[in-house]
């Protein structure tokens, strides 16, 4: 558990200039972080425990052992199969994606030590177009399925995502069987699978590989309902409840294993690592 | 016609002279007919014509699945519950005779009236829904008969109790009982397909779609919603992703058109189901004689491979 400083003091956010609160401000209590100070915090606020998001680079680090991590499929790009034009290009939107992220999709996959144990990592991040899941993603995770089952260790999948991308039309649709049976290969294979939720995990990826882990957990907070709750007030005018669709729900519904702190994540990952880790 | 077009349009051609459009058809004036659709379809649909598979595709007059299992299905059982919570009737299920043998039939049901409507929920099913499809899936597979899906459904419910008893885990996993039998398995989408409730009955080793049913990602006026920021903009979303059959041929979604009567299922339900019979009984005897496990492999090779992606940087 990351020791709370309590030093840093709450400080007031700049003026949001264009209606959105700053992204280093945090929106249950308002405490207003530096960049360096949310970094070397996990990206969780000291003083309510609200877990910011983290982009894929920046998990990689928290979790995987120094130096570990080997990027695999990194050179996989979207094309444009409907030549799908909303209020933009999607082509234009990709691209934009690309180089404001830095990344060639919403997944990142390779092979890294976690605790000193092997493993295969799958992690998403929202930041690539609302992490969706078109071709690209799918067949990233569909890779990390395989790789994991070759070198007979167990996956960890990491996710944050909208749900499918619909920009590639049926195509995304067709990502959530072609995930599901790539984990039930590498689970066919003797491989374990360990899902952990992010916020958001929604929709497609939600009704597809993630909710398929051997051991499911959540970050606390996290956003896990098929349908978001704007969504289904607008169509049901339902009163909703205030924790409708979060992590802490789900557990309590019984569709999560774990809500597990960030801070407490890299421990719970090697744990798993060690228990499921050999493939007999 | 410029030349890039032009080479789409021959793709187009040679992909659709292989497709079996044609399943079904026993008259001649029903085959002329058909020339003339696969004429019609080999042409790019404008805005208007996409639309109007979307209306038909949800035409209330439309047979919905237990008008087929009324004509189709000898000796039909229905099958209720979950064995956990709740019956569904959004989605019914059930075994009975097709063509000689005894099948699985897993169905999503709309209703009629106002009152048959609410009670099937305008059928969407709940993940009882969903769990009850596992539980006949698990059924035919202990006792090696085929599964017959029927997929007709709008979308997964958006409701408060739908998530609360985990919507997104059963869609997920009755996907994967379905990646693990070894028995055949037929799905044709008979109105709309719409995204994860669709899917979620519909990871089969042959995936029909009637000639006016549509099969999307989300629904138009979701996607509009969302991408236009204005629902009212459904026309221009359904033409961006041309959710029609042809075109879920021509992207390797789906495995053959199933024709319907002149002018749509809704006109004449005997002959809609005289057709999607011949059909289904097609596709089944195709995969009868595998072999379980590689009835078991080869669909999820399908999976893999549908919608090719590049390593070439754009």
């Amino acid at each position: 558990m990351a020791k709370i400083d309590v030093s840093i003091e709450h400080k007031h956010p700049p003026e949001p200039d264009d209606g959105k609160p700053h992204p280093n401000t945090c929106p249950k209590c308002g405490s207003h972080y530096r960049d360096d100070e949310l970094d070397a915090h996990l990206r969780v606020c000291l003083h309510c425990g609200h877990h910011f998001p983290v982009r894929a680079p920046a998990r990689i680090r928290q979790l995987a052992d120094p130096g570990s991590f080997v990027e695999e499929a990194a050179d996989l790009r979207s094309d444009d199969p409907l030549d799908f034009f909303d209020l933009r290009p999607y082509v234009e939107r990709l691209a934009e994606a690309e180089v404001s992220t830095g990344l060639g999709e919403a997944m990142v996959i390779g092979r890294a030590t976690i605790g000193g144990r092997s493993c295969q990592l799958a992690v998403m991040d929202f930041a690539f177009m609302g992490g969706s899941m078109g071709r690209v993603v799918g067949e990233k995770f569909a890779l990390a399925c395989e790789g994991a089952a070759d070198q007979g260790v167990p996956l960890v999948s990491i996710t944050a995502s909208g749900g499918a991308r619909m920009q590639e039309g049926i195509l995304s649709l067709m990502q959530l069987p072609k995930t599901v049976c790539a984990v039930e290969e590498l689970q066919d294979a003797g491989s374990a699978m360990l899902s952990v939720m992010s916020h958001p995990t929604t929709a497609g990826v939600l009704a597809s590989f993630a909710s398929l882990g051997d051991v499911i957990v959540a970050e606390p907070g996290a956003l896990m309902s098929f349908t978001g709750p704007r969504v289904v007030q607008q169509t049901t005018r339902e009163k909703l409840p205030e924790d409708f669709g979060l992590a802490e729900s789900n557990y309590r519904f019984g569709h999560l294993d774990a809500i597990v702190p960030r801070p407490e994540l890299k421990d719970f990952v090697a744990k798993f690592l060690r228990l499921f880790g050999h493939v007999e | 016609m410029s030349s890039e077009a032009e080479l789409r349009l021959r793709e187009r051609l040679s992909k659709l002279s292989r497709m079996r459009l044609l399943g079904g058809t026993r008259l001649s004036g029903e085959l002329k007919r058909l020339q003339e659709q696969l004429e019609r379809v080999t042409a790019e649909p404008t805005g208007e014509e996409i639309w109007e598979k979307v209306e038909l595709a949800r035409n209330e007059d439309r047979p919905y699945t237990l008008d087929y299992v009324e004509r189709l299905i000898e000796d039909w059982i229905e099958l209720h519950g979950d064995r956990g919570r709740a019956d569904d009737s959004a989605l019914v299920t059930g075994v009975g005779r097709f063509r000689g043998r005894t099948v699985a039939l897993i169905g999503n049901q709309k209703g009629r009236d106002v009152k048959e409507r609410t009670r099937r929920n305008f059928g969407m099913a709940y993940p009882e829904g969903y769990r009850k499809a596992m539980r006949v899936m698990e059924l035919a597979q202990r006792h090696r008969f085929p599964i017959i899906s029927l997929v007709d459904i709008p979308g997964a419910y958006p409701g408060v109790a739908a998530e609360q008893h985990g919507q997104g885990g059963a869609i997920a996993r009755s996907q994967a009982v379905m990646s693990r039998l070894e028995v055949p398995i037929v799905a044709c989408v008979i109105g709309e397909g719409g995204s994860g409730g669709a899917i979620a009955t519909a990871l089969a080793d042959q995936v029909l779609m009637q000639e006016n049913a549509i099969y999307t990602v989300i629904s138009p006026e979701g996607c509009a919603a969302i991408l236009w920021r204005d629902a009212g903009e459904k026309k221009k979303a359904a033409a961006a992703f041309r959710p029609d059959a042809v075109h879920c041929l021509e992207l390797g979604v789906i495995d053959g058109i199933v024709p319907e009567p002149e002018g749509g299922a809704q006109l004449n339900h005997d002959e809609a189901a005289r057709l999607l019979g011949a059909s289904l009984e097609a596709a089944l005897e195709e995969l009868e004689g595998l072999p379980g496990d590689e009835l078991k492999r080869l669909r999820r090779a399908k999976f893999r491979a549908i919608g090719s992606v590049r390593t070439a940087a754009r």
